[in-house]
């Protein structure tokens, strides 16, 4: 048995009454979790402090809370553990997540915008028709991609941490674009170019992201949201040409073609490039609305007019190489760590291969060939 | 030491300022500095984002240009952008991944005579700084001590996430860096909400209210927390925070005034350099407060 200190940030909104810090210590197994600290200490202490579980176990996804800053489940996050995380003061802080209203305490309203958001995305199999009589086969690969997404339990974590959706809470966010993919990477489904469509005409859809990496941090089942919208783009513009309303693909392109031609970035072109060149519509306001900067920035000969204007650089024929067979490629060449593993990963367990290699001569007929042609 | 550079494309565009006090400080520190000058882009994930093997393939040419470097004596591959770190690491943790995949991409790099062999040590200046250089050996090369100097510490996400891809662990807390940089060199280091979150510049060009509201929120917050500058390791960071400073003022409708350095130029006034040779003047948020300071410490250098 040791002793912990918890912190527990306090709230009813419905008292008036302004948020307030509540400490407890309690008494448990180091390698207890933080919920069965919080529990103890209602039923021990306070019978007043409300927190949301059910499985204890990191299965149903209920008792997301933010543990020293981080975000994660309650039940899955060690004593010992969140002990070495916290302050000097050795107190282990939680709270309640991000981005989500409080109904009280560390419970937080998952209604409000989690569920709803996860809603917007059609989070259901749109079956092709006609319906096959038999089973639908799918390959290894994409099951196991999908699997990736399917692992989420939906508790929250990633949406409390999501960078966007701090300063735009339209954003659909991590878990639900995450969502998307289980579905646009099935093969099964009939739907992808109407689903990756309607988040790309939605300003606040996949291109609303700010690849800042809080959704794979947070995400306590690996489910990596990021990485999953990032998919989504890819096929969203190479396989559908889906000219989104953010001008996300448009930038991509842009900035792909600035490398392929400069070898590295060319900063005055890739904004008039992002809103489709110099004379396009839609680059002028943009470039007139920057005006202002980019006279400050030749005031103070961050940019010399020469280097607004003028190519300083050619991309080196290795560069053009590259660009040339790779994307002449017909099939995208993608290496999915996730699917393959490392080599590291794939070696053989020695204990194993050798368990294997005992067992093996029963295999080999006597001549020595593999198995047996009586 | 000797290490093979890659400056990074911004360093050499719109924050040549970076460059250059990379430059000035290097000697100082005793880093020979071998540019890697036929590298190229890293693709900042935009590129991964339209595709993930051209944007790996170009990457592993740099690294395969950097150990040709290495093997003639460089100690390792340096960076000075939080992005360049974030993106090449990601490339690497495929490449390194997979011998079957590195032989594709090797295939396609064939043509020019390069090879990339797995394992390369690739470092941000900020790590060089306190794994290599070490924070011992960086006080005893400080000569302005930066005192009563309040900066604020501001990463990027490239820098510090995801933790596993990029070793941060309680061993290695390369997400305390800054603040351990900051105090070797004499300075207070400012406690405040943004200091490891986005400064909103990936989309820009995609959502701007969304991405100013970012630079702008955390610029307020290291207001609030009355800092004096805020330093950075990422230009891509320097071009939200500083060259978008008024836009973003202009966002969150609010003075900010906040200037923002670069970290050599950080480390380059604590070893005695003038903020002019460090090209401060080149910042849109003309840099004040750190002016007076250093005038109060040696007595008005520069002359502005
Ligand atoms: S990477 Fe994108 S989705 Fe994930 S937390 Fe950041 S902004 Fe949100
Ligand atoms: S993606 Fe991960 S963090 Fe987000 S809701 Fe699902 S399980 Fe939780
Ligand atoms: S991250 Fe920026 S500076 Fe670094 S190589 Fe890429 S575009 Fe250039
Ligand atoms: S803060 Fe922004 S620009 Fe800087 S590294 Fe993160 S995403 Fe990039
Ligand atoms: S209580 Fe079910 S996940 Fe924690």
């Amino acid at each position: 048995m040791a002793e912990f200190k918890l912190k527990i940030r306090r709230y009813d909104p419905q008292s008036g009454a302004a948020p307030y810090w509540d400490e407890h210590t309690v008494e448990l197994e180091p390698h207890r979790s933080v919920l069965e600290g919080i529990l103890q200490a209602r039923n021990e202490k306070d019978g007043s402090i409300g927190v949301r579980c059910s499985c204890r176990a990191a299965i149903c996804g209920s008792c997301g809370v933010r543990v020293n800053g981080k975000p994660g489940l309650a039940c899955h996050t060690h004593l010992d553990d969140a002990l070495a995380s916290a302050g000097e003061d050795g107190v282990i802080e939680v709270e309640p997540m991000g981005n989500m209203p409080i109904i009280k305490d560390l419970i937080v309203d998952m209604d409000a915008v989690h569920w709803k958001k996860i809603q917007r995305v059609t989070p259901w199999l749109i079956g092709k028709e006609p319906v096959p009589e038999r089973e639908y086969i799918v390959s290894r690969e994409s099951m196991i991609d999908v699997t990736q997404s399917m692992a989420c339990i939906q508790c929250g974590a990633c949406v409390s941490d999501c960078l966007s959706m701090e300063v735009d809470p339209l954003f659909i966010g991590p878990a639900a674009l995450a969502k998307t993919y289980r579905f646009v990477g099935d093969p099964r489904d009939a739907a992808h170019e109407q689903r990756l469509k309607d988040l790309g005409e939605d300003k606040h859809g996949i291109y609303d992201c700010t690849h800042c990496f809080k959704c794979i941090e947070a995400c306590p089942k690996g489910v990596a949201p990021m990485n999953q919208i990032m998919r989504l783009r890819r096929i969203a513009g190479n396989d559908f040409h889906i000219k989104d309303r953010n001008n996300g693909e448009r930038h991509e392109m842009a900035f792909v073609k600035n490398i392929e031609k400069n070898g590295i970035l060319h900063e005055a072109d890739l904004l008039p490039d992002s809103y489709g060149g110099k004379f396009h519509p839609r680059a002028v306001p943009e470039l007139i609305s920057s005006l202002p900067i980019v006279m400050t920035a030749l005031l103070r000969r961050k940019m010399t007019p020469a280097k607004a204007l003028l190519h300083p650089h050619r991309a080196p024929d290795g560069v053009k190489k590259i660009y040339e067979i790779v994307e002449g490629r017909d099939e995208r060449n993608e290496f999915n760590l996730y699917i393959s593993g490392t080599d590291a990963d794939n070696e053989p367990n020695p204990e194993v291969a050798a368990a294997a290699e005992v067992a093996e001569p029963a295999a080999v007929a006597p001549d020595g060939s593999e198995g047996s042609s009586a | 030491m000797k290490v093979a550079y890659w400056p990074g494309c911004v360093s050499r565009g719109f924050t040549s300022e970076l460059h250059g006090s990379m430059a000035a400080v290097a000697p100082m520190l005793n880093i020979e500095l071998v540019e890697l000058d036929r590298a190229n882009c890293c693709g900042a994930g935009v590129i991964a984002e339209h595709s993930q093997e051209l944007a790996d393939t170009l990457n592993a040419r740099t690294f395969a240009l950097a150990q040709q470097e290495i093997t003639q004596g460089a100690d390792l591959m340096m960076n000075i952008c939080s992005t360049c770190q974030g993106a090449q690491s990601e490339c690497q943790q495929r490449l390194d991944a997979s011998a079957d995949y590195r032989a594709q991409v090797n295939e396609t790099l064939s043509d020019e005579g390069l090879e990339y062999q797995d394992g390369i040590i690739n470092k941000n200046f900020l790590w060089v700084l306190v794994e290599d250089i070490g924070l011992d050996k960086l006080k005893t090369l400080v000569r302005n001590p930066l005192t009563d100097l309040r900066v604020g510490p501001f990463y990027g996400c490239y820098i510090v996430r995801p933790t596993d891809r990029l070793d941060i662990n309680r061993d290695q807390p390369r997400d305390e860096y800054l603040g351990q940089v900051i105090e070797a060199l004499g300075g207070t280091v400012i406690d405040y909400a943004g200091s490891h979150k986005c400064c909103g510049f990936p989309i820009i060009t995609m959502n701007k209210a969304a991405s100013l509201e970012q630079a702008g929120r955390h610029l307020g917050d290291a207001v609030d927390a009355d800092a004096d500058c805020l330093v950075t390791p990422c230009p891509l960071c320097h071009l939200n925070l500083d060259l978008q400073q008024p836009m973003a003022a202009k966002q969150v409708g609010r003075e900010l005034n906040m200037p923002v350095l670069h970290l050599p130029q950080l480390v380059g006034l604590a070893l005695g350099i003038s903020p002019d040779d460090l090209g401060l003047q080149h910042h849109i948020v003309k840099p004040t407060s750190v002016i007076d300071w250093s005038q109060a410490v040696v007595g008005g250098v520069g002359g502005w």
